[in-house]
This record gives C-alpha cells, structure tokens and sequence, in this order.
C-alpha cells in the first residue's frame, strides 16, 4: 500500500503562506543583490526555487546576511567570515551526487535536473551550531528519506555515509589539515528516514549560496550543526557505523550522534545555553534542539551520555 | 640611558588602544545606529571577547619582546616600552575576563571557580592573568624601590609564565588543528630563547680580552 504520510508538524495546505508573501523576500533578496549587499553573490543572486512551506516555526528568521555571512565550512577557510569571502571558487552547477553502495538501484544524480523535478519544501528550522549559537533558517528542500528509497537500499545496509567535494581547486581550504580530508559525516539508517532530516538546495527561497554548502546539503535540525554535511558528492550505504571528520579528529569532544543536548557538555564548554544570533543575552538550549517529539523515540533505551 | 623621543611613547598608547578604541565605535554603531551591522560579525558577544584575548596576548608578547629589540639592536629607548606595554596586556586580559563573567556567567564567582575547575583552557587563562597580577600591582617606582631591584625582577619574572599560559589558553580553546594559536607560541618561545644568548657588552669585553 502506498500513501503519503503527512507528519503532524506539517502545515495544512491552506495555512503556508503563499509564496512571496513571506517577507516578500524574493524583493529583499533582489534588491540586496543589487546593492551589493549579499557577501560571496556580487555578481548575482543565486537563482529563484519555487517550494511550498511545510514546515514554520514561530521564531525570527535569522537575518539573510548573517545566515551567508557567518559560516563554519572549513574547506574555506577557518574563520567564519572566510567562507562567504573566498567560495566564489566552488562551481556548484554542473553538479554530480552518486549514490551507491550496499543499494539495489546506485543512481548518478545531475542535481540540477533532479531539483527541477521535485517538487520543493519550505522549512524553517533551528540550527545549533556545537560552538554554542544559533539561527533559525528557511531552507528549501526534499526529505533525504525521498532519495533513501529512490536508491532502494539492501537490508544490510544500517547507515547512511556522505562525502563533500575534495577539490582543492574549488576549495583552498582543503590544502591545510585542519581535519582529516574530504569532510564526511553519517546518520543510522532511521535518522535518515526520519520525515525531519533534508536534503536542502536553497534557502530564504533561493538556491544555496556556496558558503551553505551549494549546490545540495544535509539538514538535521535536531543535531549540532556540523552534522548537517554540505557540498555533497557521495551518498554511500554501509553496514557499519561510518567513520565521521569532526568525530576522528577529536573523539571525546564530537560524538557520532552529536544530538543537541543542553545534559552533555562540550568537554571545553557548556551546552546549556545558547546565543541566537541577533540577540546579546544566552538562551536554554533545548533536548534534540526542539524535536524531540519527532526524535527522541529513535534513541529510546540509549544512554545518551555515552552515546553524545 | 638616553631619553627616548618623544613621539615614542605616545604613538605605543595610540596602537595599543586602538583595538579598544574600535570595539566601543562598534559597539556604539551597532547600538544605537546600525542594528544590522555585521561590523562585529554575526555573534559581536564572541567577536568581543576573542578580540580582547587576542589584544592582550599580542600586547604581552610586544611586552616581552622589548627586551629582545633592546639585545639585539642596542636601542637603548626601546625599554621605556615595557612597563606600559604589560600594563596594557593585563587591561586587556582583565577586559577579556570581565567580559565573558558578564556575557557568559551573570558576574557569579561560583560559576567561574567551576568553570576553573572543569575547563582546563579555562583553568591556563586564569593563570596567565594571575601571575600578570602582582607585576601591575607592583609596576611602579616606589614599588621596585621597596622590593629592592633584585627581588623586583625575580617576581617580574612571572611574565614568562604568563605568556606560556596565555599561548597554552589559546591553544587549548580552538576547535580541530589550527596553526595561528601555534604561531604566537613559537613567536613567545623566540622571545624566550634570545634571553638566553650571551649578552652583547659582556660578550664584546670578553672578546676583548687577551687570551
């Protein structure tokens, strides 16, 4: 039997605002633009994504210009400013994801084409970086769970690795070690279904600027933001727990799960509060971000001490 | 000694303000004039507070490199610098600190004694600024008159730890690899290592010397 499931988070047709009316962010974004005001996009903004909002959040949007100007993407350099400064070198489009592993149906994805057929999603979601701020996000993109069954994975295979681009051409960043090259990152084979984990190729209604990680990236809000792996090449289906960037360069400071969770500090900082970005004072930091009525299930039973 | 020029004094208070100087234009512009300003990056609390470590160690190593310039070029107005150039690195430094009690732990001392005792970057800031202590309290002449040279300068020689914890502190506090934090730890050891040469009278009157 197929149906569509329709999670209870998701708004009801009749209640996302129509598109472009949102802000009129279309016009903002625009006009930014033109006056030159969008960091790393001086020639031109990136493209126009129609997506229909599924997903609000009654919290500000984080302002465009913090959301591209203030971005931990290594592979750019370590300051987060270098990012939207020196990614003009990333050539998101032409763009080839591979899909493969333990699968039934390896697919070799042109991203360009395989957005264009979607049909796109609007969410607005929190994003906790492990350093300890945040911003809220409008993203625009499809559940990872969509490519998941596209690729139609063996019953063996228990988790999802992705790889980022490892061009050094595109990304100078990659010629200093400051993690171990290319940049990987994993989910179990449930966090990938989960309806809450994206694939996103745009935000604030437009495709991803290179500083976010264009052309397509992972979204999970309930995870500390270096989860959310950008620039994706590789999508692999494996039997065993993958090997992740952050967590081989420092075991007891990044976990594999890496949930936000204000119970489990950093071992150099607390994780119970947070700064939004745009605001002076700490705010608590909340169990997986916000999500837990959509997550906590799938760690029932696990000490999430240990398992941080 | 000869008097050091005039213009010395005052273009080293200049520079070593200057950071300081910008912080409070910045954070009048982005208060009162311009919200959006991204001036002070997207998070201006963190901004503030890296600047201002930053500023204190980059003043304590100037400060410790006084003695090296004066070694090695003979320039005898270049020690008129280092009292003022510690003293400018332990403002910064207790800047730093006040900073982040404010931002970070509502001013409770609780907190930052935990904080002490769990964080081990935490634990070398505070021994950087502890030991830059008792050298301000003691930087003024009548200070080092009631010490008596001698045990003014072996106290003074706290400053070598200082800026091992402060470089340390650093290191300890970033995220991944990153080679800046090392960069200042090798200047330091640098400006430790000249001490060690022989000095430059002595060593010229033993060449003197007939063998």
């Amino acid at each position: 039997m197929r149906y569509l499931q329709r999670p209870d988070w998701h708004l009801p047709e009749a209640a996302a605002t129509p598109e472009g009316l949102f802000l009129g962010r279309r016009q903002i974004v625009a006009g930014m633009a033109a006056a030159g005001l969008l960091p790393g996009m001086t020639a031109a903004a990136p493209a126009a994504l129609a997506s229909r909002r599924t997903v609000s959040l009654n919290e500000e949007p984080t302002s465009l210009e913090a959301v591209t100007g203030y971005n931990n993407f290594y592979e750019f350099g370590l300051d987060k400013g270098d990012p939207a400064e020196n990614s003009g070198t990333l050539r998101p489009s032409p763009w080839t994801l591979k899909v493969g592993g333990m699968v039934n149906k390896p697919l070799t994805l042109d991203v360009d084409s395989w957005i264009s057929k979607l049909s796109l999603e609007e969410r607005v979601y929190r994003m906790r970086c492990v350093e300890g701020w945040s911003m809220v996000i409008p993203w625009v993109g499809f559940p990872l769970a969509a490519l998941v069954k596209a690729a139609e994975p063996l019953s063996g295979a228990k988790y999802v690795r992705f790889t980022t681009l490892n061009d050094p051409k595109q990304m100078p960043g990659l010629k200093f070690p400051a993690l171990d090259w290319p940049y990987r990152e994993g989910l179990r084979m449930d966090e990938a279904m989960n309806p809450l984990a994206i694939l996103a190729v745009g935000l604030y209604g437009r495709r991803l600027p290179n500083q976010n990680g264009a052309p397509i990236r992972l979204v999970v809000p309930w995870k500390y933001g270096f989860k959310s792996i950008k620039s994706i090449v590789a999508v692999d289906f494996v039997e065993r727990q993958p090997l992740t960037s952050w967590n081989q360069s420092q075991p007891s400071e990044y976990g594999f799960y890496s949930n936000v969770n204000p119970d489990v500090d950093h071992p150099r900082w607390s994780q119970a509060t947070e700064r939004r970005i745009g605001e002076f004072r700490k705010r608590a930091t909340l169990p997986f971000n916000g999500y837990g009525e959509q997550v906590a299930a799938m760690y029932r039973g696990m000490d999430l001490k240990k398992f941080f | 000694m000869n008097a050091p020029p005039r213009w010395l004094k005052p273009v080293v208070h200049l520079l070593a303000a200057l950071p300081a100087l910008w912080l409070l234009w910045a954070w009048g512009d982005l208060l009162f004039l311009n919200p959006a300003s991204m001036q002070l990056s997207a998070e201006p609390v963190a901004y503030t507070h890296n600047l201002l470590g930053l500023t204190a160690l980059r003043c304590l190593l100037a400060c410790l490199a006084v003695t090296p310039v004066f070694k090695l070029s003979g320039w005898t107005p270049v020690m008129s610098l280092r009292r003022m150039l510690g003293l400018w690195a332990f403002a910064y430094a207790v800047a730093h600190l006040l900073f982040y009690m404010a931002m970070e732990l509502d001013f409770s001392l609780t907190l930052l004694l935990k904080e002490v005792a769990k964080r081990q970057f935490i634990l070398f800031g505070m021994l950087a600024l502890l030991s830059m202590l008792p050298l301000a309290l003691t930087s003024t002449r009548a200070a080092i008159k009631r010490l008596g040279g001698r045990a003014w300068q072996r106290l003074h020689r706290l400053v070598y730890l200082a800026g091992l914890a402060a470089a340390v502190h650093f290191i300890l506090r970033v995220k991944g690899f990153q080679l800046e934090p090392w960069v200042y730890l090798v200047v330091l050891v640098l400006l430790l290592a000249i001490r060690l040469l022989p000095n430059r009278k002595r060593a010229s009157r033993a060449a003197a010397q007939p063998a």
